[in-house]
Formats: C-alpha cells, structure tokens, sequence
C-alpha cells in the first residue's frame, strides 16, 4: 500500500480499526482527543460505536462491557483521565475482558502540564489500580508503529484476554509521519464466554467477586500463571550497537529515538555507546537486557520523568553494572544534552 | 395435572440469600416472570451492582455481569449499543445508583439509552451494615446519621424518578413499592412495560422500588412494610412520571 502521511494519534486511531475495533468510549483530554474525534467519524460509517461518555470513570466501564460481548473496543485518554480509569480497568483485569487502553501520556502530578512525559511507568506497569495484576504495555516510538501496535495490542489483548496499554508520549499523538496502511485484519478469536444472550446454551457470567478467600487465591494464582506466559513470551525490546558498548542508554517511546542520535554523535567522539529500547514496558524484556549486561560497563536510564523505568533497570540488571539515571520532567531531553551526558559519563569513568 | 404456579425459568434454583423480610426476593421474581412472560430471557442482560443484590448474577438464569458500584449504566450503555437487539437491565440499589452512580445514571437517562433500569430504594444501605444513603429520609437514624438525617448536615433525600423524568431522554419512569399486594401487581405490571418500551426503542426506562430493610431499620418484618405505607410513600409519590408511550 502507498504511505500516507498521517498524524500519530490518526494512525493508532486507524490501526484500530484496521484491527477490527468496532467500539470507542472516551472522554476528551490533551492531548488524545484526535484519537476520539477520528473514531467519531470512522466507527458510524462501518457499523462501529461511538459514545463520548460523561466521564473517564464512564468511559472505561462502557470499554468494560463492550469487552465483555466479544467485540473489540477500546478508549484513549492522557494520565490524568488514566487515573480516573484505574477502577475499571481493575475489573477488567480480574475478568480477562481484552480491550485496548491507550495513554497518550503528558506530564504531572496534578494537573500537570500537556507537554510529553513518561512519568506514567509506574502506573502502566505496576498495575495502577487496586489488587494484584497487569496490563500489557508496548511503547510505540513512531506514526507507523502507532498503528502496527494498535493493531498488535489487540491481537495480544484476545490472545491472553488481557487489558492491552498502549503508552504514548504526546509527542508520538501530535507527530506527522508517512505510514504505511496494513491490510484489515481478517482472523480473529473464538470467545465462548461473552455475553451476548444465552440462546442456545448456558448463562455466561462476568464477575470479579470472590467471597471465598480460597477462589479469591486461585484466581489470583490463574492470573499469575498466565502473566508467567507473558513473561516468557511477549518481552519486546530492540537494541542498536550494544554488542561492543561501554554505556548503553535505556529509553524508550519517542526518547528512544532521539537517544540513538545521541549514540551516533558519542561514537563519532570516540565513545562506545549503545542503546536499548524496551518495546514491551511490561513484560520488561530483562531476559534480552540481562543478556547486554554481560559485557556492558555501565547503563544510562534515559527518561521524560524522575526516574520510574530505571528501577526496572536494576532489577533486570541484578547489580551487574551501575545504572545512572538523565531524566527530565515536562521537558524532553534533546540528542545534544544526551550526547554531553554519554561524554561526560566516559570521561569520569575513563571509558 | 395443570401447573397453575411455578418458579419462573428467568430464575435459577440457587437460593437467595436476602434476610428475612427484605423485599428484594419480591422484586427479583417480578423481574424474572416478566422476562419469561414477554419470551426474552435468551436475549436479556442483566447487570448487578455493588450492594446486597451484588449477587443476583447467581439468581438470574440468563446472560449476566457484575458491575462496579454504580457503573452498571456505563457498562449496559455499550452492550446494548454494541447488541441492539438484546434487552438490557441493570438491577440497582439506592447507594449505588443514586449516591456513587449518580453521573452515570443521569447520563444514560439524558442520551435516552435504551435499557432498563430497576432501582431499589430502601433509603439504606443494607450490605455494609444500615449506613445513610442519599435516599434516608429526614430524620431517619441510620450508622452515619446516628442523631437522625438533618437537612443542614446531609441535605435531602434525593427523588431519582422525579429528577430523570425531566430528562427528554427518560420514555418511562415509575415508582413503585411491593408492600402490599395491591402494589406487588402493579409494579410487575410497571416493569413489564418498562420492558416493553425497551424492547420498541422508544429511551431509557426506570422503575424505581421503594423495598424493605428490616435488618438496617431494627424493625420486624410487617413493621417494615408499614414503615413503607407511612414513612417512604407519602415523601416517594408512587406512579408513572414519564410515559412516552402516553
């Protein structure tokens, strides 16, 4: 197919469809909304639903039962509507609805600002509401791959029947690209338990309580073993110029790319860095993270926020090598200032 | 022989775990002849909140979910804009629809969603253990209104029929009560056409029933049913306030 320049959050909107997505429930906030405004007008013309709910805590218990009979739906929002989303997506955890949950994220505490950060890790990692379990999380760094992982996400998201996150620095929401347009997907998932009408068999239920702290265990141990799959399957990661290098960088989304500039510019200047992206935030590829740990002296966490994916960091890392932290908040670090950083590291360690 | 009664087929045989004197076993029945008498419990949905009827879900032989508190009209939203030719019912206590779900509910009522609310009022909360709830009447000495509700501290009861009726897309909204057999009737009767005006998409419909909760009230059985005719009807008017049919 011809490339067509597309706004980021148009083509996530588009990769959805492409998907087969066929519902979106959301509530406008900067700087998502483009993703809303194109399903608003994309979903009524293929037999799709629209609905702009009243609120974030709305919209994510309307993505709660669309989940639930089968169809593919999502909804997109920005860290503070994802706040209000944690409730819902809880439940949708413990009732393995799969769904697509896109943050095209911005900077807080609070209010925050509207400009990119990635200080929403921990929130899209650690679970972000309450109990124990996980979303899967893919950190696009471009136009092209916000669709593909639009498209990726709910292939994952049927196949684990799991809330799939997409994190995506604003930056990747407002950035214009030429995107390739893949070819709709055609093969999707059997799902006996949604619920649609019982005609023709048994009632199906959708539920999270468990009164019974014995079948409260169990479904957690069920959900654990699964994420265990996760962990051994999915982690997605990319790596450029590590095998040799002395310092790698960790970033990842948007600050990926403008690291790797960073690495080429180190190099020219004699320093042998390297880069390591985590595609996957969770699972966090540390199977592919432990294996550059073995020859690399150092690593240098690259992140919009104060430092949240450098604790994944050490923890794939074991202690192997030291792990430095260059972040900024609101702010995004240019290939300039990462350059200056790699260089100073080399000369004080004598690299 | 000729079976002139029997349990409706839109329950299952589980046993319902309401306390005595509560009326909540009333109403689920009343939901579930009217499924089987309009022939469409293969394609009804139900959702169930969070509160003492958080277990319907094992009460209702059909397709069924359970919901976060006061979520259920959000959830039915998309099911039924997604299965428009399911029948939706959302099955909600006064806490849950009127306290924590009042944005939801109010909403679903304003885009004329074409479900079925049924909306438990019995001024209570009843799970957590006879706390106030937006529908405790004035005076009533509840667990966090323990000198009594008073209008400067806690405001007043909220009218939920009253206040979606004036929602355009609200097509049927009654309040109903079970406290006698007079009223049994007619609130089957109310539900039925709630169903009924679903199921021609005509809006968003709601019966409301003021129910018993003898446990949280401290009273006995009859004396709650009474407690009903003389306290809860004359503030709760009993009727139709919205009928798009009329």
């Amino acid at each position: 197919m011809e490339k067509v320049l597309m706004k980021g959050n148009e083509a996530l909107a588009e990769g959805a469809v492409i998907a087969g997505c066929r519902g979106f429930f959301g509530y406008p906030i900067t700087p998502s909304s483009e993703i809303a405004e194109y399903m608003a007008r994309k979903l009524p013309t293929i037999g799709g639903v629209f609905v702009q709910a009243e609120s974030e805590l709305a919209a994510i218990n309307m993505v709660y039962g669309g989940a639930s009979t089968g169809t593919r739906v999502m909804t997109a929002s920005s860290g503070p509507g994802l706040s209000l989303k944690q409730e819902g997506i809880s439940y949708i955890a413990e009732a393995e609805l799969p769904c697509l949950i896109v943050n095209v994220s911005r900077g807080g505490p609070g209010l925050g600002g509207i400009q990119p950060a990635q200080s929403d890790y921990f929130q899209a990692t650690r679970g972000g509401g309450h109990g124990d379990y996980h979303t899967m999380v893919l950190a696009p760094s471009g136009a092209q791959e916000m669709m593909d992982f639009a498209i990726k996400g709910f292939e994952l998201a049927d196949r684990y029947r799991i809330p799939v996150m997409i994190m995506a620095e604003g930056t990747l929401g407002n950035i214009m690209e030429p995107v390739i347009p893949r070819e709709p997907v055609s093969d999707f998932f059997e799902k006996p338990w949604a619920i649609t009408g019982c005609k023709d068999r048994a009632p199906n239920i959708i539920n999270t309580l468990h009164l019974s702290a014995e079948f409260l265990e169990e479904r957690n141990r069920h959900l654990f073993k699964k994420y265990a799959r996760i962990i051994e399957s999915e982690q997605r990661a990319e790596t450029f110029l590590t095998d040799d290098a002395d310092i790698i960088v960790v970033a990842f989304g948007i600050m990926a790319r403008i690291a790797k500039k960073s690495v080429m510019e180190a190099r020219k200047k004699g320093v042998k860095a390297g880069l390591f992206r985590p595609i996957s935030l969770w699972p966090f590829p540390d199977k592919k993270m432990q294996e550059v740990a073995r020859t690399a002296k150092r690593f240098l966490s690259v992140e919009i926020s104060m430092g949240q994916m450098i604790q994944d960091i050490r923890l794939a890392v074991e202690g192997k090598a030291p792990v430095e932290l260059y972040g900024r908040i609101g702010i995004t670090p240019n290939p300039e200032e990462i350059t200056r950083q790699l260089l100073l590291i080399a000369e004080r360690e004598g690299y | 022989m000729k079976v002139v009664f029997k349990k409706p087929e839109s329950l299952t045989d589980a046993q319902f775990h309401y306390c005595p004197g509560c009326t909540h076993g009333i109403i689920h029945r009343i939901v579930a002849e009217c499924l089987d008498e309009l022939d469409i419990r293969e394609k009804a949905i139900g959702i169930c909140p969070v509160g003492c009827s958080v277990l319907a879900y094992d009460y209702f032989n059909c397709d069924m979910l359970e919901a976060a508190h006061g979520r259920a009209p959000a959830i039915a939203t998309a099911i039924k804009r997604l299965l428009p030719d399911s029948c939706l019912f959302t099955y909600q206590g006064d806490g849950d629809l009127a306290s924590i779900g009042m944005g939801e509910i109010v909403h679903a009522s304003a885009r004329g969603e074409k479900i079925t609310v049924i909306f438990i009022n019995n001024a209570i909360y009843g799970m957590t253990g006879g706390q106030m709830a937006p529908t405790t009447l004035l005076g009533q000495v509840t667990t966090t209104s323990p000198y009594g509700r008073k209008k400067e501290n806690e405001g007043y009861p909220v009218k939920m029929a009253e206040l979606l009726s004036n929602n355009q897309g609200s097509a049927y909204i009654y309040r109903a009560a079970v406290n006698n057999p007079a009223n049994v009737i007619k609130c089957k009767k109310a539900v039925k056409k709630a169903l009924q005006i679903q199921a021609r998409g005509l809006g968003f419909t709601m019966v409301e029933v003021l129910s018993t909760c003898p446990t949280n009230w401290g009273m006995s059985p009859i004396d709650a049913l009474k407690w009903v005719e003389d306290e809860m009807i004359p503030y709760y008017p009993l009727g139709e306030f919205k009928n798009a049919e009329a």
